[in-house]
C-alpha cells in the first residue's frame, strides 16, 4: 500500500523560524521545535527543517535545534541547507535527524551523495532539486534558486538516484510562492522515471493542489510551508480532503 | 537501565529519547559490561545490513548482545536491528547476522518503490496474542524505512503484525524475550511511544 505523506517545511535561520508563522497559542512561534510539535499534533507525517542561515556558524546552530527536536518530536525529521560534507551529514543525523537533504553541494561534488549513502545508507539521503522551466525543459538551479547550472533536471535526477539518493525533493522555482499549485508536469515526469520516493514542493495554495500533486503528479510526499504557517490550511484538512479523493494517507 | 546499543551508526538518539519520554531509564551504551548488566537492551539499526553487522562486530558489542538475548533479557530490535537477528541478508550476502532466528532477509518484491519510506497500517495476525501490541490500537499506523525484510516463513508463528507493501511484510515479531519491529517505534508518534512504553514496562517487571 502506498501512503502519501503530508510534510510541512520550516525555513530556519540562526536557529529561528524565518518567515510568516502565525500560530497563536505557541509560547514561542519562532522556535522551530515548538512549531514542529504543533504540526506533529496536527497530524504531520514528517517535518523538514531547511537551514537558510548565511553564516558559517550555521551547522552548530542547526545541530542544537535538531538535538532539541529529538528530545520531544517522535516523527521523522529531515534537515537540509548547507550540508557540504559527509561530516556535516553525520553530525546532523547523530543529533537526531533521520534524513539530510543535499542540494548545491551535491551538484558541485556529486560524489558527496555516494559518500553519505555509502556510509549511512541511501534511506537518509534526500537529493533536493530546484527546477526552473527553460526553452528546452527544466534546468537545475543552485544556491537557493539563484544560480543556473545549465543542467537538465531529468538527467540530474537519474544521476542522483544512481549515486545513491534514497528520495528526491523536487521544488518548482516557477511555482514556489505563487499559490498556483505544484508543477504537475515536472512532478509526473520525475515520478514516472525514478523508482525512489519523490516529494513535490513549490506552489501549493489550495486543498485541490495537494490532491493534484498526489493523483496527477504521482508524488509520494506533498510539501508545503506558507499555507500551513499562515494557518490558511490545516494538515487535518489536507488529509481529510485527500482521503475523500481516494488518496491513502495516515489519518490526522 | 535500558541499554540502547551504540555501535556507531546513524540516528540512535531518537530511540534513546523516545524511551526516556515513556519513563525508561535509557542510555546509549558502547561497552559490553553495560549491555550485560542492563534490564533491557535495544538494538537499533539504519542503513545496510552488512554495514550494521560489520559495525556491530567492530564495536566489540556483538557477543554481549548475543549473551543478553540468550539470558532472557528483554530485547527490542528495530529496523536493521530486527533484520540482524536472522542468519543473513540478500542485501549483503556473505555477511553473517546474529543468527538468533533461522532464515534470511529478502528484498521487498512487487511493483513498489524502494525504499518503503512512509507510514503504513499494521494488521494484527488473527488469533495471535501479542505482549507488544495487545490493546494498543486495532489498526495502528507506523513509520517504515526499508528495502529488505526478514522472510517470515521459518518463523510464521512469531509474526504478530504485518503490513502490505507489494507483498505482506512481517512488521513485528515476538519470540520469548525477543521483540522486533521493521517499523521505527521511535518515529511512529503516539503509537510508537505506546509500543516503547510496553517494552519499558517489561524491562521493569
Amino acid at each position: 500500500m502506498r501512503t502519501v505523506r503530508v510534510i510541512p517545511c520550516l525555513d530556519v535561520a540562526e536557529g529561528r523560524v524565518k518567515k510568516g508563522v502565525q500560530f497563536l497559542g505557541l509560547v514561542d512561534a519562532g522556535d522551530p521545535v515548538a512549531l514542529a510539535l504543533r504540526y506533529d499534533a496536527e497530524g504531520a507525517d514528517e517535518v523538514v527543517f531547511l537551514d537558510i542561515t548565511a553564516s558559517s556558524e550555521r551547522r552548530s546552530t542547526m545541530v542544537d535545534v535538531v538535538a532539541r527536536a529529538a528530545d520531544v518530536l517522535f516523527i521523522p525529521l529531515t534537515v537540509g541547507g548547507g550540508i557540504r560534507t559527509l561530516e556535516d551529514a553525520k553530525s546532523i543525523l547523530r543529533a537526531g535527524a533521520d534524513k539530510v537533504t543535499v542540494n548545491t553541494a551535491g551538484i558541485s561534488r556529486p560524489v558527496l551523495i555516494s559518500e553519505i549513502a555509502g556510509e549511512l545508507g541511501s534511506q537518509c539521503v534526500v537529493v533536493a532539486v530546484d527546477a526552473r522551466r527553460s526553452s528546452w525543459g527544466w534546468e537545475v538551479y543552485t544556491h537557493g534558486g539563484r544560480n543556473s547550472t545549465g543542467m537538465d533536471v531529468l538527467e540530474w535526477v537519474d544521476r542522483a538516484v544512481e549515486l545513491g539518493a534514497g528520495e528526491l525533493l523536487v521544488t518548482s522555482m516557477d511555482r514556489d510562492g505563487t499559490k498556483e499549485g505544484f508543477d504537475l508536469e515536472l512532478t509526473s515526469e520525475i515520478t514516472s522515471r525514478v523508482d525512489v520516493p519523490v516529494i513535490a514542493s513549490g506552489g501549493v495554495g489550495s486543498l485541490a493542489h495537494f490532491a493534484q500533486g498526489a493523483l496527477e503528479g504521482g508524488a509520494d510526499g506533498l510539501l508545503a510551508a506558507s499555507v500551513f504557517h499562515r494557518k490558511e490550511i490545516s494538515i487535518g484538512e489536507v488529509k481529510a480532503y485527500l482521503l475523500a479523493r481516494g488518496v491513502t494517507v495516515r489519518p490526522a | 537501565m535500558i541499554a540502547v546499543v551504540d555501535y556507531g551508526i546513524g540516528n540512535l538518539r531518537s530511540a534513546e529519547k523516545a524511551l526516556l519520554k515513556v519513563g525508561g531509564d535509557a542510555r546509549l551504551v558502547a561497552n559490553p559490561q553495560d549491555i550485560l548488566g542492563a534490564q533491557g537492551v535495544v538494538l537499533p539499526g539504519v542503513g545496510a545490513f552488512g554495514g550494521c553487522a560489520l559495525a556491530l562486530e567492530a564495536s566489540g558489542l556483538r557477543d554481549a548482545v548475543l549473551k543478553v538475548i540468550e539470558a532472557g533479557t528483554p530485547f527490542l530490535g528495530i529496523c536493521v536491528g530486527y533484520q540482524l537477528l536472522y542468519e543473513n541478508s540478500e542485501e549483503d550476502s556473505g555477511i553473517e547476522g546474529l543468527g538468533i532466528l533461522s532464515g534470511s532477509v529478502k528484498k521487498l518484491a512487487g511493483e513498489v518503490k524502494l525504499p518503503q519510506m512512509q507510514w503504513n497500517q499494521l494488521r494484527r495476525v488473527p488469533g495471535r496474542e501479542s505482549a507488544m501490541l495487545d490493546d494498543i490500537a486495532a489498526l495502528p499506523w507506523a513509520y517504515f524505512v526499508h528495502s529488505y525484510a526478514p522472510d517470515p516463513v521459518p518463523h510464521l508463528d512469531n509474526v504478530v503484525a504485518v503490513c502490505d507493501y507489494g507483498e505482506e511484510v512481517a512488521a513485528a515479531i515476538e519470540k520469548d524475550n525477543v521483540w522486533a519491529t521493521q517499523f521505527h517505534p521511535e518515529k511512529s508518534g503516539e503509537f510508537g511511544l505506546a509500543v516503547l512504553a510496553r517494552f519499558v514496562e517489561r524491562c521493569q517487571a
